[in-house]
C-alpha cells in the first residue's frame, strides 16, 4: 500500500514542474492566440540561468535567490521577444506567429551550446531539499514533497491574480474575447506583453526548478514542449485549472502505467490526448471556441487561376528545372529530387492548410506512411518499384481516412492536436514494433529499380511526379470541391446553410492531403533507400508546418515556393556551418518580421501595389463589421 | 382555404432549457408567395423558434412541415436541399471569396457537384450567378472580394445566395439589422417583390416595426414563448395585448440590433 | 572557456570545409558525419580527437606522401540528412571513403548507402550489432566494440556477483533493446539460476525517473543492469541516490563509464557499480601516454571517449589508404580486411570475417574522488576476447 501511495506522490511531483511550465503556456493561448512554440527555449534558458546563478552564489540564499532571479531575467527575455517579434505579427494569419517562436527555438538551441558549452550540466540540489522522507519504509525525494506543494500553491496564486486583480479580470476577458477588451479601451499592447511575460516566468522557473532533478543540456526545450502542448490541451486551451488537472491526470498515469505496460510511457500522453479529444473536444476544463472572428483573408487577394502568361511562366521555370542534370553534378541533382519531394508533402499541406483552413501538426504520419508502405512491399512482397510507388501512398491514404474522420470533428488548435497525436500514435507504433518496422533502425536497401538509379533519372521522376502533383492539387483548388472547401473554411455556418455538409468535405480533403503526402513519402524511401520512425516525426511534421507559412498561407503557390526556400537552405547551411541552427533560426525569425505574409503573400502584395495605386474606398467601411460565425 | 397542404406548417412547437420554457405549443403556418413576420421583445423566444425552423436546434415536441413534408430533426444543410433559403442575423458570407465565387458556391452545391475535384469552378454557371447578383442589385460588384463589401452589401449578397437554390421558402433572421434606415426599406422592397415573382414564401424576424408594418403580409407575436397574435399587420397593431407587450418594452427596438443568439 | 573552443572547433571545421574546395589534386580526401548539432558533449571531444589525428598524419609526411583532408558534416541526428551528407561527400567533394556516425540508425543508413554506392564507410561510434552482423555489408567496418561485446564484458563480471533476482532499465529503443536483450542472453547461459523480476523501458531522452526508481524498488531485485545515459542517466542516478534504490544492490551498466556520461554526475556519482568506461587518468601505456600529452598540449583539456574514437578512427582510416596504396574502394577493403594497427588502447585488428575491430573497452568499477566520478579498479578487455566464435558470426552475417 505504501508503494503506491509514494508512486502517486511521484506521479504528483513530475505533475507539479509540468503544471509550472503548461499554465504558463495556456495564460499565453488563452489571451494572444498565439502557440508558442518558443515556450521549451525559455524553459531551457531557466534552467541555464539558474545553474549559473546556483553555482556562483552559495548557500541556501544563493540557490532559490538564483532560481527567482533566473526565471525573472527570462521573463525580461520573454517581454523582449514579445515587444521586438511577436508585436510586429499578431496580425499576421494564423499560426504565423508558430513560424517565429520556432526559428527563436532553433537559435536558442544553438545559442546555449556557445554559451554554456556542449557537456551535459549538473546542478546544485536544493539546499534544505537533499534527503528523502520516509514512508512506511519508502523514501520520498524532500524535493518532490516541495514540488507537490508548489504546485497547488502557483494555481492558488494564479487564481488569486486572475480573480481578484483588475489586470486579471482583464486576462479573463482576453481570454474569451479579445475583440471585446480592444473595445473596451483597454492598451491591449500592454496586456499582451504583461502575460507574455508571466507565461514566460513560469516556464523559467519550471526549468529553474528542474536544476536538482534533471541534468542541464542543449535538448531540454524539445523534451518538454510537445508534452506540456497535449498537457495544455487535454486540460482544455487557456484554463489553469485544467492544466493542473491535465499535468496530474498524465504524470499519475505514467506513473502506475509503467507498473503494468513498462514501454507505454513512450506513448500514453498521446493516447490521453487523443481520447480525451474525441470525447470532449475542447478538453476537460475548456469552452467551445467563442466565434472566432477570423482576421485572416478579409484583405487578400481573391485567388484565381494563373493567367496564361503566367502559366507560359510556371511551365518555364519547369522546363529550365528539367535541364539541370546538363549542368550540375549527382550531388546537385540529389538535393533536387529531394526539394522535388518537400514541394510535394509541402503542397499536400497547404492544400489542407490554405485551402481547408486545417492546420496539421503530424502530417508527417501520412507522407511517413507512404514510405513504410513502399517499404513493406518492396521488402516484404518483393514488388517493382512503379508497383510499390503506385501503391504504396496508399498506406498514407488509410491512415489519412481513419485518422481524418475524428480529426476533422474538431477544429482550430484542438484539431492541430489531435493530429499531432495521431502522428505521435503511428510514429511509436513503427518505433515499436520491431520485429515488422525494424523499430529505430528503420528498414534498409530500399533502393530504386534500375531505370530510376541513376541521380538524373529519379531527380527527372521526383521533379514530373511534384509537377504533375501540383498541378493537380491547383486544378482542385479551383475545382468545385475546392471551392466547397474553400466555403467550408470561411465559414462553416454559411456553407451548412447552403447544403455542404462541411465535415466530409473536409474529410475528404484530408484523405487527399494524405495520399497526396504519401506519394512524397514513398519517392522519399526510394531516394533515400531506407525508411526510419523520422520520417513519421514530430520534426518533419514541423518542418512541413515552416514550408507552408514560410511561403505563405494565403496563398496558391507558398508550398511550392516555401518547401524550394526551406530546404535548399537546410541543406545548404547544414553542409556550410556548424551553426546552422542559428542562422536559419535568425533567417526565419527575420522572415517572419520582414514578410508577414510569407514570401508569396509579400510577393503578391508587391505586385498588387503596382498595379493598382489606390485601395477601394468601400474598404475602409467594411473593416469594422467582420463575418461571425 | 385551399385544399393544398401549405407551405409551412408549423405546429406546437416546444423548447425548454432546462426547466424554462423558451418556446411554448407555438403554431402558425404560410403560404407560397406569403411574406409574414415573426415579432415579440427580446427573449421572447424568435431566435430559438427560427433555429427550430431551419435545423440549428430540434424541438422537445412539435412538428414542422414544409409542403407536407416533416423538417423535424433534420439538419440545416437538409432542409436547405427542400428548398429552405436562409440569411443569417449577422451575415455569413465566405470572406476570402469574390462576390460571385460566394453565389457560385450555393450553385455548385445545388447542383450537386460538391466532390467535383476537376471541373472549373470560376466558369461554374457564370450565367446564373450574374442573374442572382443582377436581381439583388449587385451585378457590377461580381469581382469584389466579399471581404471588403460595405454591410448592406453583404445582406444582398446573402440574399442572392440565398436565392441560388429556387428556394420556395426563405428565412430571414433580421434581414435589416445593422442597416441604414435607407437601405433597410431598400432590401425589402427588393425581398417582397422577388418573393412575389417567384411565389416564394417569406417568414422573418425582426425589430424595426416601420420594416414589418410596411412589408409583410402578416405578422405572428411571440411573448415569452408563446403565440399571443396573429393577424394582418392592421390587426396586430390594434391588438390590445401587444400593444401591452410592447409598449412595456418601452419601443426602443432600434437600439437593439444584437439579441443574444441563444435567447 | 568551452565557448571558445567551440568557436574554435568550429572554425576549424569551416577551414576544413573550406580546405575541401581548394584541396589539391594530390590530396586524399575522407569524409566524415556525425551528429554534432545534436549529441555536442559527445562529437565536440570527438572532433578534436580526429583533427588531432590529422594534424599528426600529414606532420608525418601525409599518407604515401600525401596530404590527408577531412571533410566533416553534421547529420543533425537525422538519418536522412546523413545520407544527404554522404551523398554530397562522396558526389560532390570526391571523397575516398565515409567515416564517423554515432547513433545506430545512422550508422545503418550510412552503411546502407555505402552497399548501394560501392563506397567504403568506417563506423566509429553506432553500437549496434546489426551494422557488421545481420545488415553487415562487403564496405562496411566499424570501429567500437559493438553491443554484443559491451555486454559480453560486463557479463564476464555481471556473472560473478551472487545476485540471482535481476531488473534492468534501459531506454526504449533499440539500442537499449538489443543491449538487455544480449545481456540477458548471455548471462542466462552462464547463469541458469538467474531471474528477471522487472524491466522498466523509459523513452530515451525523457525518462519520469521518479517512478521508474519507485517500480524497480518495488520489484526489490538485488541486481539492476542500465543502459540508460545521458541526462536520462543524470535523473536516474539523483532519484535513485535520493531513494536509496542502489543500497544494498549491485548496478552494471553499460558506458556509465565514459568521461562523457560519468563527469557531469560529480559528487553524486554511485559508487561501485560495474561500467564500461574509459577511465583516462589511469591508463598507464606507452601508446596512451603518448595520446595523452598530444591531446592536452592541443586542448588544453582531458579526452573523453568520443576524442579517442575520433583520433582511432582518422588513424585507422589513413593506416587503410597507405596500405591499400590507392583510393580504389575494392583496394581499401583488401588492404581494411585483417589490418592490424596500433592505437591508444593497445594493436587493434580488423576482422576480415566481419569487419569488426578488436578494440576493446575498460571495465571497472565507478568511485568518488575528490567530489568527482571516476573508474577504479579498471582493466583493459581486448575485443577480440570477447566475440562469438567465427561459425556463429557466418551464420549471423548475410553472405556478400
Amino acid at each position: 500500500m505504501a508503494f503506491y501511495v509514494v508512486q502517486f506522490l511521484t506521479g504528483l511531483a513530475s505533475a507539479a514542474s509540468l503544471f509550472l511550465v503548461a499554465s504558463g503556456l495556456s495564460i499565453i493561448f488563452g489571451v494572444t492566440r498565439i502557440v508558442n512554440f518558443a515556450h521549451g527555449a525559455f524553459y531551457m534558458i531557466g534552467a541555464y540561468i539558474a545553474f549559473t546563478l546556483t553555482e556562483r552564489f552559495s548557500g541556501a540564499f544563493g540557490f532559490w535567490g538564483g532560481v527567482v532571479v533566473a526565471a525573472l531575467a527570462v521573463a525580461l527575455i520573454g517581454v523582449l521577444v514579445e515587444m521586438v517579434l511577436l508585436r510586429r505579427i499578431y496580425h499576421a494569419p494564423e499560426l504565423f506567429q508558430l513560424l517565429g517562436t520556432f526559428g527563436l527555438t532553433l537559435m536558442v538551441e544553438d545559442l546555449v551550446v556557445l554559451i554554456w558549452g556542449p557537456d551535459d550540466l549538473v546542478g546544485r540540489r536544493a539546499p534544505g531539499f537533499k534527503g528523502a522522507v520516509d514512508f512506511f519504509g519508502q523514501n520520498i525525494p524532500s524535493y518532490d514533497l516541495f514540488l507537490i506543494a508548489l504546485g497547488p500553491v502557483v494555481l492558488g496564486i494564479l487564481w488569486l491574480l486572475f480573480q481578484r486583480t483588475r489586470w486579471g479580470v482583464l486576462v479573463r476577458a482576453a481570454t474569451q474575447d479579445r475583440d471585446m477588451v480592444a473595445a473596451l479601451g483597454v492598451n491591449q499592447k500592454w496586456l499582451f506583453t504583461s502575460v507574455f511575460a508571466v507565461g514566460v516566468f513560469l516556464a523559467a522557473l519550471g526549468g529553474a526548478l528542474q536544476i536538482p532533478r534533471d541534468a542541464v543540456h542543449h535538448a531540454m526545450d524539445l523534451r518538454i514542449i510537445v508534452e506540456v502542448f497535449v498537457v495544455v490541451v487535454i486540460g482544455g486551451l487557456g484554463s489553469i485549472v485544467g492544466a493542473f488537472v491535465a499535468a496530474v491526470l498524465v504524470s499519475e498515469l505514467n506513473a502506475f502505467g509503467i507498473l503494468i505496460f513498462p514501454k507505454i510511457s513512450i506513448i500514453l500522453v498521446f493516447l490521453v490526448m487523443a481520447v480525451v479529444l474525441i470525447v470532449r473536444p475542447w478538453g476537460l476544463f475548456g469552452k467551445p471556441e467563442a466565434a472566432a472572428r477570423k482576421t485572416p483573408g478579409l484583405t487578400v487577394n481573391p485567388w484565381r487561376p494563373l493567367t496564361s502568361n503566367e502559366r507560359l511562366a510556371s511551365l518555364a521555370a519547369l522546363v529550365i528545372a528539367a535541364t539541370l542534370p546538363l549542368f550540375v553534378g549527382n550531388y546537385a541533382l540529389t538535393v533536387g529530387s529531394e526539394i522535388a519531394i518537400f514541394v510535394i508533402f509541402a503542397v499536400s499541406l497547404h492544400f489542407l492548410m490554405s485551402v481547408g483552413g486545417l492546420a496539421s501538426f503530424g502530417h508527417a504520419a501520412y507522407f511517413g506512411l507512404g514510405a513504410y508502405g513502399v517499404a513493406f512491399l518492396a521488402k516484404m512482397a518483393g514488388l517493382p518499384m512503379i508497383v510499390c510507388l503506385l501503391l504504396g501512398p496508399l498506406l498514407g491514404c488509410m491512415g489519412a481516412a481513419i485518422f481524418g474522420f475524428f480529426a476533422v470533428q474538431l477544429s482550430g488548435v484542438y484539431f492541430a492536436m489531435l493530429t499531432l497525436a495521431f502522428a505521435q500514435i503511428v510514429w511509436s507504433i513503427a518505433f515499436q514494433w520491431v520485429s515488422v518496422t525494424g523499430g529505430d533502425n528503420g528498414i534498409l536497401g530500399v533502393w530504386p529499380a534500375s531505370w530510376a538509379a541513376s541521380p538524373s533519372h529519379f531527380y527527372w521522376l521526383a521533379l514530373g511526379v511534384a509537377a504533375l502533383v501540383t498541378i493537380a492539387l491547383r486544378i482542385a483548388v479551383f475545382s468545385p470541391f475546392g471551392y466547397a472547401l474553400r466555403a467550408t473554411r470561411d465559414s462553416v455556418l454559411r456553407s451548412e446553410a447552403v447544403g455542404i455538409n462541411a465535415k466530409r468535405i473536409q474529410w475528404t480533403a484530408f484523405v487527399i492531403a494524405g495520399t497526396t503526402a504519401g506519394i512524397g513519402g514513398a519517392l522519399f524511401a526510394y531516394l533515400k533507400g531506407s525508411v526510419f520512425p523520422d520520417n513519421l516525426g514530430i520534426s518533419l511534421s514541423v518542418d512541413a508546418l515552416v514550408m507552408v507559412l514560410l511561403g505563405g498561407v494565403e496563398t496558391v503557390s507558398g508550398g511550392v515556393i516555401g518547401a524550394i526556400v526551406y530546404k535548399a537552405l537546410n541543406i545548404w547551411l547544414v553542409s556550410q556551418t556548424d551553426l546552422s541552427k542559428l542562422v536559419l533560426g535568425g533567417f526565419i525569425v527575420l522572415i517572419v518580421v520582414v514578410f508577414p505574409k510569407g514570401i508569396v503573400g509579400m510577393l503578391e502584395m508587391l505586385a498588387q501595389r503596382r498595379r493598382k495605386s489606390s485601395p477601394p474606398g468601400s474598404s475602409l467601411l467594411a473593416k469594422p463589421i467582420e463575418s461571425a460565425e | 382555404m385551399s385544399v393544398a397542404p401549405p407551405l409551412l406548417a408549423v405546429e406546437g412547437l416546444t423548447k425548454s432549457y432546462g426547466g424554462i420554457h423558451a418556446v411554448r405549443g407555438v403554431s402558425f403556418s404560410l403560404r407560397a408567395g406569403e411574406i409574414l413576420a415573426l415579432i415579440g421583445p427580446n427573449g421572447a423566444g424568435k431566435s430559438t423558434c427560427f433555429d427550430m425552423l431551419n435545423g440549428q436546434n430540434r424541438p422537445d415536441t412539435g412538428q414542422v412541415r414544409l409542403l407536407g413534408e416533416e423538417t423535424t430533426g433534420k439538419k440545416p444543410r437538409d432542409i436547405w436541399r427542400m428548398g429552405v433559403g436562409r440569411t443569417f442575423q449577422i451575415t455569413a458570407t465566405f470572406a476570402t471569396m469574390t462576390v460571385r465565387e460566394n453565389v457560385q458556391v450555393a450553385l455548385i452545391s445545388h447542383g450537386r457537384q460538391l466532390f467535383n475535384l476537376f471541373g472549373s469552378a470560376p466558369n461554374f454557371d457564370r450565367g446564373e450567378a450574374g442573374r442572382l447578383l443582377e436581381l439583388v442589385g449587385m451585378g457590377g460588384y461580381a469581382d469584389r472580394p466579399c471581404g471588403e463589401l460595405a454591410y448592406g452589401d453583404l445582406k444582398r449578397l446573402e440574399l442572392a445566395v440565398a436565392l441560388a437554390n429556387q428556394p420556395k421558402l426563405l428565412l430571414m433572421d433580421e434581414p435589416t439589422a445593422g442597416m441604414a434606415p435607407r437601405e433597410r426599406v431598400d432590401l425589402m422592397r427588393l425581398t417582397a417583390q422577388i418573393a412575389r415573382e417567384k411565389s416564394i414564401g417569406v417568414l422573418f424576424t425582426e425589430h424595426d416595426m416601420d420594416v414589418v408594418f410596411e412589408h409583410a403580409d402578416r405578422i405572428i407575436v411571440l411573448n415569452r414563448g408563446t403565440l399571443i397574435a396573429e393577424g394582418s399587420p392592421a390587426e396586430v397593431r390594434g391588438n390590445p395585448q401587444v400593444q401591452a407587450v410592447y409598449l412595456g418594452e418601452g419601443l426602443v427596438y432600434d437600439a437593439r440590433h444584437r439579441e443574444g443568439a441563444s435567447s | 572557456m568551452r565557448a571558445r573552443n567551440y568557436f574554435v572547433g568550429a572554425a576549424f571545421a569551416l577551414l576544413a570545409a573550406g580546405m575541401g574546395h581548394s584541396a589539391l589534386a594530390q590530396d586524399i580526401k575522407i569524409g566524415e558525419i556525425n551528429s554534432y548539432s545534436l549529441l555536442p558533449s559527445f562529437t565536440e571531444p570527438y572532433r578534436k580527437g580526429w583533427q588531432l589525428a590529422v594534424e599528426e598524419i600529414n606532420a608525418a609526411g601525409g599518407i604515401n606522401g600525401k596530404k590527408l583532408v577531412v571533410v566533416s558534416k553534421d547529420d543533425g541526428g537525422k538519418p536522412a540528412d546523413a545520407q544527404t551528407a554522404a551523398n554530397e561527400l562522396v558526389s560532390s567533394e570526391g571523397v575516398a571513403m565515409l567515416t564517423g556516425t554515432f547513433l545506430s540508425n545512422i550508422g545503418l543508413a550510412v552503411s546502407d548507402f555505402a552497399n548501394q554506392k560501392k563506397v567504403f564507410f568506417l563506423a566509429a561510434e553506432p553500437l549496434t550489432d546489426a551494422v557488421t552482423w545481420s545488415k553487415g555489408n562487403k564496405y562496411t567496418f566499424r570501429l567500437r566494440p559493438s553491443n554484443y561485446m559491451q555486454a559480453a564484458m560486463l557479463v564476464e563480471a555481471a556473472s560473478k556477483l551472487p545476485a540471482k533476482r535481476w531488473a534492468t532499465i534501459a531506454p526504449n529503443y533499440e539500442y537499449g533493446q538489443s543491449a538487455v536483450a544480449v545481456f540477458k542472453k548471455l548471462m542466462s547461459e552462464k547463469r541458469p539460476d538467474i531471474q528477471w523480476v522487472d524491466e522498466q523501458w523509459p523513452p530515451q531522452g525523457k525518462i519520469d525517473a521518479g517512478p521508474v526508481v519507485q517500480a524497480v524498488a518495488q520489484a526489490n531485485p538485488e541486481a539492476i543492469l542500465n543502459v540508460t545515459f545521458g541526462p536520462d542517466l543524470v535523473k536516474l542516478v539523483r532519484e535513485g541516490n535520493t531513494r536509496g534504490l542502489f543500497k544494498g544492490r549491485e548496478v552494471v551498466s553499460f558506458l556509465t563509464g565514459e568521461p562523457e556520461y560519468l563527469d557531469p554526475l560529480k559528487d553524486e556519482t554511485p559508487e561501485g557499480w560495474i561500467v564500461t568506461g574509459y577511465p583516462w587518468y589511469s591508463i598507464k601505456t606507452p601508446e596512451h601516454d603518448a595520446f595523452l600529452k598530444a591531446y592536452q598540449a592541443k586542448y588544453n583539456d582531458y579526452p573523453r571517449l568520443g576524442s579517442i574514437v575520433g583520433y582511432q578512427t582518422i588513424k585507422a582510416a589513413a593506416a587503410i589508404l597507405a596500405k591499400a596504396g590507392s583510393t580504389d574502394t575494392d583496394k581499401m577493403i583488401a588492404a581494411a580486411e585483417g589490418i592490424s594497427m596500433p592505437s591508444p588502447f593497445g594493436e587493434i585488428t580488423f576482422r576480415k570475417i566481419d569487419h569488426q575491430s578488436t578494440l576493446g573497452a575498460f571495465v571497472g568499477k565507478t568511485a568518488q574522488k575528490d567530489g568527482k566520478g571516476v573508474m577504479v579498479d579498471a582493466s583493459y578487455k581486448k575485443g577480440a576476447d570477447y566475440l562469438p566464435s567465427d561459425a556463429e558470426v557466418e551464420k549471423l552475417r548475410p553472405k556478400d
